[in-house]
């Protein structure tokens, strides 16, 4: 943690730490502590009083059967994005891995809608989709099936969770082949030695030596799923139709900035804030047994 | 290769162009959508090679912007994310080299404080504290401005992590050499441990690069002037108008111009990007 040899008392790091100290203490600390106190209080409808409810807004709000829909919505909907963003890279990874010369290659062409933005994959997919000119519709209709997503929930449904996984398929294909190749080949050499096929290899050997970097990746596609989400649902669906997209963090945004509920809003927040903790300490406790990547 | 199996090797590369052409399918729709005039993109269904008025769009997109919008192109606003992304990635690169230096090569009170202090903002995504967030910058009057938009986003403990990483790697022989030759603190910092990071920085400055210029809910709250506008929040607003009155073209230009610098930057620094990324996520 710190080094061996260093400088002695005096007052250069405190000056040092100051910028990142300050902007932590008024944009995060303060706002985090405000969302927390505000948590505990109603306001009237015009802000004029409000008044000290300790935990009502919370119970208000795992009473509220709208929240708790919301709460499992996200959990099937990060589930989808994660499984199917993950199942996609690790079978396209595993093919890279055999063709190690052209991996590079295809790595390249791969790895580059991570740059996309969320709102920006929204407006692509929702463009395809498009319930009268979408390309993909058309296609559909020519199959006899009427593809609407601004009317019907579950498709809305699936045309969000399909814009999230393609957006984070480069990530975890970059992981997923990093991994595979950090495998000794030594170990794959001796199974091949001893008769196990391409597909015995990877069930018995590649996909246990690669177990935790999948851990990992299912912590962060979660993440991801939970909160950098917020774009995608923005542009295709605003949370509908009849609320059948609305995930959290498209709540706490919707009823704080449009329906104006700060106490409720908070609390939401908070609820929010307690889920990235714990993820964020699952991540820190694997990540001290960590494997090597690159 | 392990052993020599034409089929299956013809099988992964079968399997890899599909993959890739799954993925890159929306992109090319997009950049087929950027190549047609306005008529064509209302027509079912829509094409699926490329038209010839690739640049009449562009320039539509730049300076004018689609004509059901109030906004004037979208220029100005690709400007704007420009500054804001070299604002965050700089100034994200600078504080946390700052304070791991600090962490790394000082002993000081209150040390493991600050520490966790900054370990703290890790937990703390804008996404679940926007309302607050949105009170201190309105408060400090700091809406509507380049400030606003990039200082808020600029504390970082993924940086500060890897910065202390990096530095708890090089030698302490070099701090000892560098103090017999009378070199201070800050001298020390600059000559060497600078130099020393240098391509840690820039993978840094990749991803972090990519992170400024996708904001998208941030921008969003805070700018209500369209001078300030950034160009990957306009697209949500081009597909409101599109509504009524639908011009894919543009939009879908916007689209391509809105993705093309961090896509760039992915594809020609890749070896920076790969190590920025398997190195800030450790």
């Amino acid at each position: 943690m710190l080094k061996q040899v260093h400088f002695g008392p005096s007052y250069i790091p405190y000056l040092l730490v100051t910028p990142q100290i300050l902007i932590t203490l008024v944009f995060f600390i303060w706002p985090a502590g405000h969302a927390l106190y505000q948590s505990l209080l109603i306001e009237d409808a015009f802000g004029l009083s409000s008044e000290f409810v300790w935990f009502e807004n919370f119970e208000v709000l795992f009473a509220d059967e709208h929240y708790l829909g919301t709460f499992k919505r996200t959990i099937f909907f990060s589930v989808l994005v994660a499984s199917i963003s993950m199942g996609f890279s690790l079978i396209l990874a595993a093919m890279a891995d055999r063709v190690i010369k052209a991996a590079m290659v295809y790595r390249t062409l791969l790895i580059w809608p991570y740059a996309v933005a969320p709102v920006v994959a929204g407006a692509l997919w929702v463009f395809m989709f498009d319930p009268t000119l979408g390309i993909l519709t058309y296609g559909l209709s020519m199959f006899g099936y009427d593809w609407n997503h601004k009317l019907n929930g579950n498709e809305a449904m699936a045309l969000v969770i399909i814009a999230a996984a393609w957006k984070q398929v480069a990530y975890n294909f970059l992981f997923f082949l990093a991994a595979m190749q950090s495998i000794p080949k030594s170990l794959i050499e001796a199974a091949a030695i001893d008769g196990a096929g391409p597909v015995r290899r990877f069930a018995t050997i590649v996909f246990p030596l690669i177990s935790p970097t999948t851990f990992f990746l299912l912590v962060v596609n979660i993440v991801y799923a939970f909160f950098d989400t917020f774009g995608i649902v923005h542009t295709i669906t605003q949370g509908g139709p009849a609320k059948a997209t609305e995930i959290l963090v498209y709540k706490v945004y919707n009823d704080g900035f449009v329906g104006l509920d700060l106490g409720g809003s908070a609390a939401q927040s908070v609820v929010l804030m307690a889920i990235v903790i714990a993820l964020t300490v699952i991540q820190f406790r694997y990540i001290e047994k960590t494997v090597e990547y690159s | 290769m392990i052993e020599n199996r034409p089929f299956i090797t013809f099988l992964s590369h079968a399997v890899l162009i599909l993959g890739i052409a799954i993925i890159a399918f929306p992109i090319w729709i997009t950049f087929v959508a950027a190549t047609h005039d306005a008529v064509r993109m209302v027509q079912v269904p829509l094409p699926l090679l490329p038209g010839d008025q690739f640049f009449a769009n562009l320039d539509q997109a730049l300076n004018k912007g689609i004509s059901g919008g109030s906004n004037s192109g979208v220029g100005m606003m690709i400007f704007n994310s420009l500054v804001m992304a070299l604002m965050i990635a700089i100034g994200k690169i600078a504080i946390s080299l700052l304070s791991a230096f600090a962490i790394v090569y000082f002993r000081f009170p209150f040390r493991m404080g600050f520490f966790w202090m900054i370990f703290i903002t890790l937990m703390l995504p804008v996404e679940v504290r926007i309302i607050p967030t949105f009170e201190v910058v309105a408060n400090l009057n700091m809406l509507n401005s380049y400030w606003g938009l990039s200082i808020p986003l600029i504390a970082s403990a993924t940086a500060t992590f890897m910065f202390r990483q990096t530095f708890l790697t090089i030698p302490d022989e070099l701090l000892e050499a560098a103090r017999i030759d009378g070199a201070g603190a800050m001298r020390f910092f600059f000559d060497i441990l600078l130099p020393m990071s240098r391509t840690n920085i820039a993978a840094l400055f990749v991803i972090l690069f990519i992170y400024g210029w996708n904001q998208y809910l941030w921008p969003l709250l805070i700018t209500t002037d369209q001078s300030m506008f950034t160009v990957v929040m306009s697209i949500k607003q081009m597909l409101e108008t599109a509504e009524q009155a639908p011009e894919w073209n543009i939009i879908m230009m916007t689209t391509l111009l809105a993705m093309l610098p961090p896509v760039v930057v992915v594809v020609f620094m890749q070896k920076l990007f790969v190590k920025g990324l398997t190195e800030t996520e450790k």
